[in-house]
């Protein structure tokens, strides 16, 4: 299996991205420049990490339309395969379209760095098969603009369409909609995370309760969304 | 060239976490009449064009870039035609 | 007349406008008599920012050749951007801590933030990927609502930009105190790893080579920052202060990437940042270093302003800049490197055999001065010292308790106070986990950063306890140094370099000047005896406000080697029926304890004492025994004194409590702050070897599963006993409610 780690500018963590599939699933990756994303077909799953791209000028994530490569994600994403954006990369998601919902500045108005405990709400997408149903992770999260927002109508649609994929278990600090900290889109074939999976994937930085997701994604590759 | 000034705001629906902060500082300084507080942004724009097109392409382009319609508003303002 | 009405050599030197400048009557007349004749407006500009302490270190140079700088593993002493340390494996270490008070003072977010900026730039224009942030920050006391702002503003700064950067905040202290209100101190620190191929020095050499200006267009921010980081701040000064200079921590990230792949080409031959004094100082001082000049065509050098004058593009400290020094014909591929980036690139000069710092502007030169004499030949001062009446009355002052009635209710005041407390409120706001390197985060003894690819980590802490300098400068030295290195060897780090940054008052009182010599001393003595050189660092003078100097600040920023990461080690207890020991005896010692100033409102008396040779022996054994696997968790005994040490083990437990038995006097023996002390716990199968190992070991109690602490005298009556939680809910919420507090 071939993975992209596409790199728009001030995704900061591409590293952490390249190093949890070396870590977890040792299989192919690359890091993609945001300039260089043409062909991005290629690849078999596209990782967007996080950071601060585009600096957050704007809103968090807006600015990377401007780059050629949002259409190519986009593309890449409409034909079916695997997509995984955590943190500012979730950001880039939403603000590209592919996913639902918009982020608003933390409850605390400050960035925010700690680990949460994380409830897996849907254990049947390609990223979550090798979790259980219900299973609490304890993951980091570094984000100052963490508190994802949907209206009713969405919040609804995602609800129906088992879309919600991770709650906050304890505490909902950022303030999210829900205490929604990621989702799928409706194919559920790309998801979204504020917490940090790839931060979490050997004892000594700190835990490994993100490895699963990895080997999920690589397990699970040929499967999509079941409800 | 035109100056067209946007005003954006968030959604009144969508709870503004630094209007919160903002309104609960006035108060605490005294301000008691502050109700409530909304922080917005406001872009300015300068640009060339025709006139008859600006306000379409100004939609446009909040549509496309500015403005995030899940969590914000807009209203736009465009500014007297100054020469070069 | 110019267009822009500068005032000609004559008129400058009539009407003495070098004053405005920062330079005095003498130092204009050096520079006339070394130039030959009188200089022009930017000549005058490029002396004032060249000559200013914070580029020459005109003041402090005599104190700092008493620094040890050699070492065994050292590559780089002072002198470039950062030092560089040897780690094994072809690896470097490169590092160095740099403050930035002035501009924190008057803009806290801005000034921040930029201070954690040029630090990362100093390091990369080493050839290095930073790797990992250390702060050390000092405000007033919290009750002030400007010293509140300047507080929260000021972490919200270093945060922006480090989290931006996408490097991980590993390590740093806050302290508060009265004597930093309304002039806080921040100091940043960064730490970079390279290969020691890589190593890149600031030089412009080779005639004929080609000067590339690259990263963020320059406008007319911070001119004279240099100058001003010089000058004492008063209150009623703050209006004229100039433009300060805002930071893009997204532009610094992109200059980075580019300049780390730059470094990997042989087109490069030098590379420095523009800091202080920007371009000024960044071409006389490469030209300098490398024995050659430099000629620019400021005509080309990226403006974001209309109408810049020669002076305003010498003397900007616009942020995220490089000046870089290429291979003649190689400058395609250097500006389409940075291009790709998207960052600007521009040939705006080359390297002469001249040693002359040449500028050219609209057609005509603009100045021209001999680029040693501008980086070199600064006047130095010999500063008059004198020792403090205050001095000898401390010394004088006998050793005693301070008066304390209920101790667990003191316990609980001292857990809150804002220096001992939790920093949660502080390092919560900083990406603590980038990268995925980082072994151990804030809150414990140091920060630990795995080097990828190795089972080595490098550890490193900022220390400095300000109160005993003031008291006693020299003791106080060494035990900045000596603290800083207790918090690398119970991590379970060897130190191996320090960097510092000498905050101070001004140079020009004689007390000041003496304190600034003898903690230099103290510094020095035990840089030789932990066997720690000093690769670089910073001055800053003139910390006042309004006369008054804040408490002399030597911030020691130290670094050091985890062989084996297994050895890595936290002050957290971790098992029920772990032996807790002290290391160390304990003395009657309050002068300048966290104690003495809730009780008393201030400090006096002598400072702690502290053995040198002491303090490394117990350092050695506690160390090895650390290696050896016989502990289980180490702190050291600090600010608060035992009680608080022994609190700050359940904390960093899973629901562990503890219960020990003390000697003597109850006062002394929970809150004295005599030196040299750890508290360890030790496995039951593990004591006897630790026992042999480390000689001034005391068992002094268990580590227990109730939840409670529990401390009683030799007689077996209860001096404190309560839940961790009481202790802990104290310790962690203290920050938060001092800033939510109204007034």
């Amino acid at each position: 299996m071939k993975f992209a780690v596409l790199v728009f500018p001030g995704l900061t963590c591409d590293l952490d991205m390249y190093h949890a599939i070396e870590e977890t699933v040792k299989q192919d990756v690359e890091y993609v420049w945001h300039t260089e994303a043409d062909q991005l077909d290629q690849f078999d799953a596209v990782l967007l990490p996080t950071g601060t791209s585009y600096g957050n000028y704007l809103r968090p994530g807006a600015l990377a339309k401007s780059s050629p490569a949002c259409k190519q994600l986009q593309a890449f994403a409409e034909s079916g395969k695997l997509v995984l954006g955590v943190g500012n990369g979730f950001h880039i998601l939403v603000e590209a379209g592919i996913l639902p919902g918009g982020f608003l500045r933390n409850q605390s108005l400050k960035f925010r760095s700690a680990r949460e405990t994380v409830r897996v709400e849907n254990n049947n997408t390609a990223f979550t098969k090798d979790y259980t149903q219900g299973q609490v992770l304890t993951l980091p999260v570094a984000n100052e603009f963490g508190n994802y927002y949907a209206d009713e109508q969405t919040v609804e649609e995602l609800k129906n369409n088992n879309q919600i994929v991770f709650t906050y278990a304890n505490e909902n600090t950022d303030g999210s909609t829900e205490a929604i900290a990621g989702i799928t889109n409706k194919r559920g074939n790309v998801l979204g995370m504020m917490p940090l999976p790839e931060r979490a994937v050997e004892e000594i930085i700190g835990g490994t309760d993100g490895t699963a997701l990895f080997q999920s994604i690589m397990n699970n590759r040929g499967e999509q969304h079941v409800n | 060239m035109t100056n067209v000034t946007i005003y954006v705001t968030l959604r009144e629906s969508v709870v503004d976490p630094q209007g919160i902060a903002t309104t609960e500082a006035l108060q605490k300084m005294g301000y008691e009449e502050v109700k409530s507080v909304r922080v917005g942004k406001l872009i300015e724009l300068q640009l060339d064009g025709s006139e008859e097109t600006i306000e379409a392409r100004v939609n446009e382009m909040c549509n496309d870039l500015l403005i995030n319609k899940v969590i914000e508003d807009y209203r736009f303002e465009i500014g007297e035609v100054v020469s070069k | 007349m110019s267009i822009n009405h500068e005032p000609t050599a004559e008129q400058i030197k009539e009407n003495r406008l070098y004053l405005q400048m920062g330079m005095t009557d003498a130092e204009y007349e050096r520079a006339v008599e070394k130039l030959g004749r009188t200089p022009n407006y930017v000549e005058t500009g490029l002396f004032s920012a060249m000559w200013s302490e914070h580029c020459s270190y005109k003041s402090s140079k005599s104190v700092l050749r008493r620094f040890p700088t050699e070492g065994a593993r050292v590559l780089q002493g002072p002198g470039e951007g950062a030092g560089i340390v040897d780690i094994g494996d072809n690896q470097a270490a490169v590092f160095k801590m740099e403050s930035h008070n002035s501009p924190s003072a008057i803009e806290p977010f801005i000034g921040a933030a930029t201070g954690a900026g040029g630090i990362i730039r100093d390091v990369f224009s080493m050839g290095a990927r930073p790797v990992a942030l250390v702060n050390s920050l000092r405000f007033g006391d919290l009750t002030d609502p400007r010293d509140r702002f300047l507080f929260e503003e000021a972490v919200a700064g270093i945060a922006s930009y480090g989290n931006a950067m996408g490097i991980p905040t590993v390590a740093g202290e806050v302290q508060f105190d009265q004597c930093y209100s309304k002039r806080p101190l921040v100091n940043a620190m960064a730490v970079g790893l390279l290969n020691h191929e890589d190593i890149q020095k600031g030089v412009a050499a080779g005639i004929g080579n080609t000067v590339i200006y690259a990263g963020a267009t320059t406008g007319r921010d911070g001119i004279h920052g240099a100058t001003m980081s010089s000058s004492e701040l008063s209150i009623e000064e703050e209006q004229e202060l100039p433009v300060m200079q805002a930071g893009d921590p997204f532009i610094e990230k992109l200059l980075m990437e580019a300049c780390l792949e730059l470094v990997q080409s042989d087109a490069l031959i030098g590379i420095q940042d523009m800091g202080a004094a920007g371009l000024t100082s960044s071409a006389a001082e490469m030209a300098s270093k490398a024995g050659y000049g430099v000629e620019l065509n400021l005509d080309l050098v990226p403006q974001r302003e209309e109408n810049m004058t020669a002076y305003e593009m010498m003397l900007s400290e616009s942020q995220e800049r490089m000046l870089i020094v290429v291979k003649k014909g190689r400058e395609e591929e250097v500006i389409a490197l940075f291009t790709k980036y998207g960052i600007t690139a521009a040939t705006i000069g080359h390297v002469t055999d001249d040693k002359m710092l040449r500028l050219l502007h609209k057609g005509e030169v603009a100045a021209e001065v001999s680029a040693d004499l501008l980086a070199e030949d600064a006047p130095s001062y010999q500063k008059e010292s004198k020792e403090p009446a205050s001095f000898a009355k401390n010394q004088a002052i006998e050793n005693t308790e301070p008066q304390v009635t209920n101790l667990k209710e003191t316990l609980l005041d001292l857990l809150q106070r804002p220096t001992i407390a939790s920093k949660e409120w502080v390092y919560n706001q900083f990406d603590t986990g980038a990268r995925t390197n980082t072994v151990l985060a804030p809150g414990a003894s140091a920060g630990v950063i795995r080097v990828r690819g190795t089972n080595k980590g490098i550890a490193m802490t900022a220390d400095c306890n300000s109160r005993f300098i003031y008291l006693d400068p020299e003791v106080g030295g060494k035990i900045a140094v000596a603290e800083a290195a207790r918090n690398l060897v119970c991590s379970g780090a060897e130190p191996i370099a320090l960097t510092d940054c000498l905050n101070f008052g001004s140079p020009d009182k004689p007390e000041v000047f003496w304190q600034l010599e003898k903690s230099a001393d103290g510094i020095s003595e035990a840089c030789r005896k932990l066997n720690a050189p000093v690769i670089g660092g910073n001055v800053s003078l003139s910390n006042e406000v309004n006369g008054v100097p804040i408490y002399p600040t030597p911030t020691i920023g130290l670094v050091g080697i985890v062989h084996d990461l297994s050895q890595v080690t936290t002050p957290g207890f971790k098992q029920a029926g772990d032996a807790i020991y002290l290391i160390g005896q304990t003395e009657m010692e309050f002068g300048g304890s966290e104690l003495q100033q809730m009780i008393e409102g201030k400090i006096f008396g002598k400072s702690p004492a502290i053995d040198l040779d002491l303090e490394a022996t117990r350092q050695q054994q506690l160390l090895q025994a650390i290696q050896a696997g016989m502990i289980q968790s180490a702190d050291d005994l600090s600010e608060g004194g035992f009680a608080v040490a022994l609190c700050e083990g359940t904390f960093g437990s899973q629901g562990l409590g503890a219960d020990v038995t003390v000697e003597g006097s109850a006062i002394t023996a929970l809150f004295s702050e005599t030196q040299s002390r750890f508290l360890v716990t030790v496995q039951a199968e593990q004591v006897a070897a630790f026992e042999e190992k480390v000689q001034d070991a005391v068992k002094i109690g268990t580590v227990t599963d109730g939840e409670e602490i529990v401390i009683k005298d030799a007689e077996g009556t209860v001096l404190v006993e309560g839940t961790v939680e009481e202790f802990q809910t104290a310790w962690k919420g203290a920050i938060a409610c001092l800033l939510n507090s109204e007034d």
